[in-house]
C-alpha cells in the first residue's frame, strides 16, 4: 500500500477534509447520549422542562450538525477515492503499453485486466472506507471509553475488557471459515465444470449414450456441494447472534455492578443508561473496525499485485528515438539475421537456435515448419516484440535496437496469426496503419486481400460497424481484412503469420497472385501449408527452433527431409 | 438487529465464496509461453467478470456503509450476452407470479425448514426485542443510593440472560434452517436443470451460448434461493421486528408510539430513494467497468498489432476516456451508497431527540419510569434499521424473479421428443439412404434440398467443400441430432426416426473436429464407451490408434490425469485419444471429421494411419479438409454453401472440370 501513496499527492486537501467534516459527526454522536443522560437527570429530576427543552433541541441541532459533517466527508471521501483509483489506472495503462511482450506473457492479459479492474476498485473502495471509518470508529469507541472512564473508571473497565473478545471472535471465525469457503467454492468450480463439459461435448455424450452416467456424476457433484455449503454456514452464522450475545451480557455487568454503584451512591440512574448506550455505540464500531482491519488486508494483497505491475520493468528499451538515415542499396539484405538465438524466458530453452537469414530486398520468403518450430519467433524479433537473446536482427543493414519505435514499425505491416479487428468503423480499422489514408489506398488494399466482394455487400460498405473483436465477421472475412489492414500505405516489409489459414486453397491462390503482382515489398509468410510456401523466392524449413534447409522448393524436396515429408503428408 | 453486518448470511458468504473463485481464477503468470497472451474463456463473460467481482469487492462490510454496486449477475449477463441469450429467453417468457409459486414447489419437499425458518425467525425476534425491554425494567430498580433493590435486579438479570441465550440459538437456528432449505432447493434445481440439458433437442444448445447456459445454473439459481429464501427470511425476520417493536411500544405509552410509527413512511421513503438512486448508479457503474475491461482487453489482448501499428497513442487516449466515465459514475455511486447509513443515522437521531424530549415529559409527570424511557430510547435508535435491510433485499427479489424467469425459461423448453416406445435398431447391415431429404436449420432459409444418396455396406463418402459450406450438417442428420424437415433417412434399411436414438447413434463411432475430453484420468477417457474395458483392452486399443507412444511419457501413464482444458495434451494428442476411444468400441459405422490446422506433420500421419485402420471394412463417413486423403473414397460430397453440388467418385468429378477441379487444383496453383 506504502508504494501506492504517490497517487495521493493530488487529493491530500481531500483527504485531508473527509475524516476532519467525520470527527464531527463523531463528535456529536458522543455527545447525545450525555446530553440524554443530563436531560433525565438533572431535567427530569428536577423537573425543569425548560432544561429538557433546551438540551433536546440542542441534541436536534448537533443531529443536523451531523448529517451535514457526514454528507460533506463523503463527498470528499468520494472524491479522493475514485480519483485516486482514476490516477492510478491510468498510469498503470501507460506503464503497460510501454510493456515487450516478454512481460505481457509474463501476467497475461486476463491477470492485467483484473489487476486493472478489481484490484484498483478493491483499493479505491479501502480508501474511500478508511477515509470515512479511519477517525469515526476509533473516535467512537475511545471517545464512549473515555466518556465511561470519566463516568466510572471502575464500570468502564467492562468496555476495556469486551473490546479486545470481539475484534478476536470476529477474525477467529473469519480464520476458520476461510479454508471452507475453499472448498464450498470448489464443489461449486465442480458443478460449474461438469455443466460446462456436458454442453461442450453434448454430440460426444449424445453419441455415446452417456446421458444417464453424466447425470449420476453431476448429482455426485451437486450433492457435495449442497454439503459443503451447509457445512461452512452452520459455522459462519454463529458469528452475528454470539457478538450480539457478548454485547449484552457486557450490559448485564453494567447493570449489575452499576447497581452496587448507585447503591453506594457513587453512580447515577441516568449515568447507567447513558452506560448502556454507549456500549450499543461501542459495538457497531467495533465490528466496524474489525471489517476494516479485514478489508485492509484483503486490500493490501491486491495493492501488492498492482505494484507488481509498476515494479516490472519493460524488457526491450528504445535507445534511440531520432529517426536514422538509411543508405538505399540494393545489395543491402532488407532483413537479416546473424546467429540469432531466443529463448522466451532466461534459462528456457530456446525457440530459435542459431539463424542466420538474408532477406533480399523485394524477395518473397516462406517460413514452413509444424507447431512449436520457431516460425513466429522469428518474425516476433523483426518489429522488436521481443529482443534476441542472442545475436542481431538487421533491417536495411541497421541494428533493429538502434532504431527508433516508430522509424522500424513504420516500415512492416504484419498480419497476426489470431484475425481480429477493433471496436469502431471498418474504415478506422483500415486506417490503422496510415491515420490518413486515402480511400482510394483502403479500396486497394482490400482489393488485394481477395475482401472487396464482401466489404460491397456491408451495410455501408466502409462505415460498416466493427464489433468488439471483429465478431461480427466470418473467420475468412476478418483474415482477409486484417490482411488489407496491413497492406494499406505500402508497407516495405509485410510479415504474414499463418494469416490463410481460415481461407480455402482458392481464395489463398487468389491472395498470393494478387499480392505477387501489386505488391513490391518484401513478403515474409509463415505457414504450416507447403502450397503456401511453395513459390516463394527462398523457403525456410524449421524444426524444432533449427533451421533444417533454405532454398527453393525444388531443391528442398531433394535435399530437405523435413521439407519433404510436410510437402507428401499435404498433397499426397 | 445485527443483519447484513457480519459474513454470516448465507448471501454474503456466497458473496464471499464468489470473490475467492474470482481470486482463484486468475491465471497464474505463464512463462515461457506467448500463446497465452490471450485471456483464457471463462464461463463468466470478461465484461461480467469485473463487475461481479467488484459488488463482491463491497460486500462484507459494515451498516451496508459501502453498498456497492449491487447489480444483479443477472442483469450483467444481459448486459453481455447479446442476441443468443434473447433467443433462448424468447423461448417462453414465464409470468412473474407463477414462476414465483413455482419457486415455491421446490420448497414443499422442504417444508418443514421453511416452517422451521420463519417461526424461528419469529421466535428470536420477540426474543431480541425484549431484551432492551427487559434492560429497561431493570434500570428501574437501580432508582439511587441506598434504593438499588438487588432481588427484583438479579430477577430480571436472570431473565435477561435466559433471553439473550434463547436469542442467540434461535437466531442461528434461524440462519441454519434458511441455509439448508436454499441448499437443498438449490441442489434440487441443479439436478434439474442439468438432467433439461441432456434431454432438449441438440439445437436448443448449439443455439445458445454455453456460458450463457452454465450461468444459467449457477448464477441464476444461487439468486433465486438468494431472493426467495434468504431475501424472503430477512423480510420476514425484519417485517416482524417492526411489527412487534410498534406493539410493544404502544403498550409502553401511546403518544411516543405514534410519534414512532410516524416515522415510519419517512424512513422507507428515503431508504427507497437512495436504494434506487444506487441501484441505477451501480448499474452504470458496472456497465462502464465492463466497458472498460473489454476495451483492455481488446487493447492490450492484441498488443502485438497495436504495436507494429503505433496504436499507443490513440489507444492510451481511449482508455482515458472511458477512464473519466468509470471515475464519475464511481464517485457519484460511492457517494450516494454511503449516504445510507448517515441518513438513516440522522432519522433515528430526530426520532431518538423525540422520544427523550417526549419521555422526559412523560417522566417528569411519574407517567413513564426512567427505565422505561430507556426501553423506548433503545427501540427509537434501532428502530429505521429493519427498514434499510428491507430496502436493500427488496433487489434481491427483484434479482430472484428475473432469474428465475431465465431458469424457466430452459426447463419449459420441451424435451426430445419420446421415443420410448420405438423400438431398437437391432441388425445393422452398415447401409445407408438418404432419400429425397430436405433440412434446414432457420425455417425460411433452406439449407439442403432433395438430397438422394446410397451407400452400401463398407463404402467410404467424403464430403468436401469450402470453410462453412455446412459440412457437419450431414453428420448431425445422420446421428440424428437433428430431424430432416423433408424426406428420410434410412440406416440399415430403418427410417432413423423409427428407432430408438440410443441403438441409432451406437450403430456409429464418431470422432470430431473439436475433441471433448473429460477431467479424469486418459485411460477412462479411453475407455468412455465401455466403462468396464480392462487395462489390456485400453492398453490395445491405444496402441491401433497410435497414442500408445506419448502417453507412455506422459508423467503417469494412462492414469495421468487430463487437465481442465486439456492443456497438458496437443490437439493431435486429444484427436489420437478420441480415436482410441472408438477402437475401442469398435462399431459398425464410422464418422470422422478431419483436424484441420495446429497438428504438427508426425501426429497428423499417425491419425491418418489410425483412421485408415479403423474405417477398414466400415461404411464411412468423412469430413474431409485436405483433398489428398479422400481420393480413394466411393463417393464425394461435393458441399458448397450448404448445397451438395456435385457428386460422385474422384475420377467422375475430375472428369466433370466443375467446382471440385477447381477445388482440387487450386491446392497446386502456382501462385
Amino acid at each position: 500500500m506504502k508504494k501506492l501513496f504517490r497517487f495521493f499527492k493530488n487529493y491530500k486537501k481531500d483527504m485531508f477534509a473527509s475524516p476532519i467534516f467525520k470527527v464531527f459527526e463523531t463528535i456529536s454522536e458522543i455527545a447525545i447520549p450525555l446530553l440524554v443522560a443530563q436531560m433525565i437527570d438533572t431535567g427530569v429530576a428536577n423537573h425543569d422542562a425548560k432544561f429538557v427543552i433546551t438540551y433536546g433541541c440542542i441534541v436536534i441541532a448537533l443531529y443536523i450538525v451531523g448529517i451535514t459533517a457526514s454528507i460533506l466527508s463523503q463527498k470528499f471521501a468520494a472524491k479522493a477515492a475514485t480519483g485516486i483509483a482514476y490516477d492510478i489506472r491510468k498510469s498503470m495503462y501507460e506503464h503497460i503499453n510501454t510493456f515487450s511482450h516478454k512481460e505481457l506473457d509474463k501476467f497475461g492479459t486476463a491477470s492485467l485486466n483484473n489487476r486493472m479492474t478489481h484490484d484498483i476498485a478493491r483499493v479505491q473502495n479501502a480508501i474511500g472506507s478508511f477515509l470515512r471509518i479511519i477517525l469515526r470508529s476509533p473516535l467512537i469507541l475511545i471517545g464512549s471509553i473515555i466518556c465511561a472512564m470519566v463516568i466510572d473508571i471502575k464500570l468502564s473497565l467492562i468496555f476495556i475488557a469486551i473490546t479486545p473478545i470481539i475484534v478476536a471472535i470476529v477474525l477467529f471465525t473469519l480464520k476458520i471459515t476461510d479454508p471452507l469457503y475453499n472448498k464450498a467454492q470448489k464443489s461449486l468450480d465442480k458443478v460449474s465444470d461438469i455443466a460446462r463439459e456436458n454442453l461442450q461435448g453434448v454430440r460426444v455424450v449424445r453419441a455415446f449414450n452417456k446421458q444417464a452416467d453424466e447425470e449420476r456424476r453431476f448429482v455426485v457433484a451437486s450433492k457435495n456441494l449442497r454439503k459443503t455449503g451447509i457445512q461452512v454456514t452452520n459455522i459462519s452464522s454463529i458469528l452475528a447472534p454470539l457478538t450480539t450475545a457478548i454485547i449484552n451480557f457486557a450490559i448485564i455487568a453494567i447493570m449489575w455492578f452499576g447497581g452496587l454503584q448507585v447503591n453506594i451512591g457513587s453512580l447515577s440512574q441516568g449515568e447507567i443508561v447513558a452506560f448502556v448506550n454507549y456500549m450499543t455505540q461501542i459495538s457497531s464500531a467495533l465490528i466496524t473496525v474489525s471489517n476494516m482491519i479485514v478489508s485492509l488486508i484483503k486490500a493490501q494483497t491486491c495493492a501488492k499485485r498492482i505494484n507488481e505491475v509498476f515494479d516490472t520493468k519493460p524488457s526491450v528499451v528504445e535507445t534511440n528515438t531520432q529517426p536514422i538515415e538509411i543508405k538505399k542499396d540494393p545489395l543491402t539484405p532488407k532483413i537479416e539475421f546473424q546467429n540469432v538465438s531466443f529463448a522466451y524466458n532466461d534459462g528456457a530453452k530456446y525457440a530459435i537456435k542459431n539463424l542466420n537469414l538474408k532477406i533480399m530486398p523485394g524477395q518473397t520468403i516462406g517460413i514452413i515448419g509444424g507447431t512449436g518450430s520457431g516460425k513466429s519467433s522469428i518474425i516476433n524479433l523483426i518489429p522488436r516484440f521481443y529482443d534476441a537473446s542472442q545475436g542481431s536482427v538487421f533491417v536495411d543493414g541497421v541494428n533493429v535496437n538502434n532504431y527508433s519505435f516508430h522509424q522500424l514499425r513504420s516500415k512492416i505491416g504484419l498480419v497476426p496469426q489470431k484475425a481480429v479487428l477493433f471496436k469502431g468503423s471498418l474504415k478506422d480499422n483500415l486506417r490503422w496503419r496510415k491515420q490518413d489514408a486515402t480511400m482510394e489506398e483502403i479500396v486497394k488494399a482490400v482489393k488485394i486481400s481477395q475482401s472487396e466482394e464482401f466489404v460491397n455487400e456491408l451495410d455501408g460498405k466502409y462505415e460498416y460497424k466493427v464489433q468488439s473483436g471483429g465478431k461480427n465477421f466470418s473467420g475468412g472475412q476478418r483474415q482477409r481484412l486484417t490482411i488489407a489492414r496491413a497492406l494499406v500505405g505500402d508497407p516495405e516489409i509485410v510479415i504474414m503469420d499463418d494469416s490463410a489459414s481460415a481461407l480455402d486453397f482458392a481464395t489463398d491462390a487468389a491472395l498470393r497472385k494478387a499480392i505477387k503482382n501489386n505488391i513490391k515489398s518484401t513478403v515474409i509468410l509463415v505457414s504450416q501449408r507447403a502450397g503456401t510456401v511453395k513459390n516463394a523466392d527462398q523457403i525456410v524449413v524449421l524444426d524444432g527452433g533449427n533451421v533444417v534447409g533454405i532454398g527453393k522448393h525444388a531443391d528442398l524436396l531433394k535435399s530437405c527431409p523435413v521439407y519433404k515429408e510436410i510437402y507428401e503428408s499435404q498433397t499426397k | 438487529m445485527q443483519k447484513r453486518i457480519l459474513p454470516t448470511t448465507k448471501k454474503d458468504e456466497k458473496q464471499f465464496r464468489k470473490l475467492q473463485k474470482a481470486i482463484a481464477s486468475l491465471p497464474k503468470p505463464s512463462f515461457n509461453n506467448p500463446e497465452k497472451i490471450q485471456p483464457t474463456k471463462n464461463v463468466i463473460t470478461p465484461t461480467a467478470l469485473p463487475a461481479s467481482l467488484w459488488q463482491e469487492s463491497n460486500k462484507g462490510y459494515i451498516e451496508s456503509e459501502e453498498k456497492q454496486l449491487r447489480v444483479t449477475d443477472s442483469e450483467i449477463i444481459l448486459d453481455s450476452g447479446g442476441k443468443k441469450i434473447e433467443r433462448v429467453a424468447n423461448i417462453k417468457k414465464p409470468k412473474k407470479r407463477t414462476t414465483f409459486l413455482r419457486v415455491l414447489k421446490y420448497a414443499k419437499k422442504h417444508w418443514y425448514l421453511f416452517a422451521l425458518s420463519l417461526f424461528f425467525g419469529f421466535a428470536n425476534t420477540l426474543f431480541e426485542i425484549s431484551i432492551p425491554l427487559l434492560i429497561g425494567r431493570g434500570i428501574d430498580y437501580i432508582v439511587g443510593a441506598g434504593n438499588v433493590d438487588f432481588d427484583m435486579l438479579l430477577k430480571y438479570i436472570l431473565l435477561l440472560i435466559g433471553c439473550i441465550v434463547a436469542f442467540a440459538v434461535l437466531k442461528w437456528l434461524t440462519n441454519k434452517t434458511a441455509n439448508d432449505l436454499s441448499y437443498k432447493m438449490e441442489e434440487q434445481m441443479h439436478n434439474d436443470m442439468f438432467k433439461k440439458f441432456n434431454k432438449v433437442p441438440l439445437k436448443i444448445i448449439d443455439g445458445s451460448s454455453h456460458g450463457d447456459l452454465q450461468s444459467r445454473m449457477v448464477n441464476d439459481i444461487e439468486n433465486i434461493t438468494d431472493g426467495f429464501v434468504t431475501g424472503l427470511t430477512t423480510f420476514f425476520d425484519c417485517f416482524s421486528t417492526i411489527v412487534m417493536t410498534v406493539v410493544f411500544i404502544f403498550m409502553i405509552n401511546v403518544p411516543i408510539a405514534a410519534v414512532i410509527v410516524c416515522a415510519t413512511p419517512i424512513s422507507l421513503l428515503v431508504s427507497l430513494y437512495i436504494a434506487r438512486k444506487t441501484n441505477k448508479l451501480f448499474k452504470r457503474q458496472a456497465k462502464e467497468l465492463g466497458d472498460m475491461s473489454g476495451t483492455f482487453v481488446e487493447l492490450i489482448g492484441n498488443q502485438k498489432i497495436v504495436k507494429v501499428f503505433e496504436y499507443e497513442g490513440r489507444s492510451i487516449q481511449r482508455f482515458d476516456d472511458i477512464n473519466k466515465k468509470l471515475q464519475d459514475s464511481s464517485r457519484k455511486s460511492m457517494f450516494f451508497s454511503t449516504l445510507t447509513a448517515p441518513t438513516s443515522r440522522f432519522l433515528n437521531g430526530l426520532l431518538y431527540a423525540a422520544v427523550a424530549l417526549m419521555g422526559c415529559f412523560y417522566a417528569m409527570d411519574g407517567i413513564l419510569t426512567i427505565g422505561t424511557v430507556s426501553t423506548l430510547l433503545s427501540y427509537a435508535n434501532r428502530y429505521t434499521r429493519p427498514f434499510n435491510a428491507i430496502t436493500e433485499v427488496f433487489s434481491d427479489i427483484q434479482a430472484a424473479f428475473a432469474s428465475s424467469a431465465r431458469m424457466f425459461a430452459v426447463l419449459d423448453i420441451p424435451d426430445e421428443i419420446s421415443d420410448a416406445n420405438l423400438p431398437s435398431l437391432k441388425r445393422c447391415t452398415g447401409t445407408v439412404a438418404f432419400k429425397n431429404v430436405a433440412f434446414s436449420y432457420v425455417p425460411d432459409k433452406k439449407l439442403i434440398t432433395n438430397l438422394n444418396l446410397t451407400v452400401s455396406k463398407g463404402q467410404k463418402i467424403a464430403i468436401v467443400g469450402p470453410t462453412g459450406c455446412g459440412k457437419s450438417t450431414l453428420i448431425n442428420l445422420l446421428m440424428r441430432f437433428y430431424d430432416v424437415s423433408d424426406g428420410s433417412i434410412e440406416v440399415s434399411g430403418k427410417d432413423v426416426r423409427t428407432v430408438k436414438r440410443r441403438s441409432l447413434r451406437k450403430q456409429f463411432g464418431m470422432v470430431l473436429q473439436e475433441t471433448w475430453l473429460f477431467n479424469a484420468s486418459i485411460r477412462d477417457n479411453i475407455a468412455y464407451g465401455k466403462p468396464n474395458a480392462t487395462d489390456a483392452e485400453v492398453r490395445r486399443a491405444a496402441k491401433n490408434a497410435g497414442a500408445d507412444f506419448f502417453i507412455q511419457t506422459m508423467p503417469e501413464g494412462y492414469n495421468t490425469l487430463i487437465s481442465q482444458n486439456g492443456d497438458n495434451l496437443s490437439q493431435g494428442q486429444k484427436q489420437l485419444l478420441c480415436i482410441a476411444r472408438l477402437m475401442l468400441m469398435r462399431p459398425p459405422m464410422l464418422i470422422l471429421d478431419e483436424a484441420t490446422s495446429n497438428i504438427d506433420t508426425r501426429t497428423e500421419i499417425a491419425i491418418q494411419t489410425a483412421f485408415n485402420k479403423m474405417m477398414a471394412g466400415k461404411t464411412s463417413f468423412v469430413v474431409a479438409h485436405r483433398l489428398s486423403t479422400i481420393t480413394s473414397s466411393d463417393v464425394i460430397l461435393v458441399m458448397n454453401k450448404g448445397n451438395i453440388i456435385e457428386q460422385g467418385s474422384h475420377k467422375e468429378l475430375i472428369a466433370k472440370k466443375g467446382f471440385y477441379y477447381n477445388l482440387y487444383n487450386s491446392q497446386f496453383s502456382n501462385y
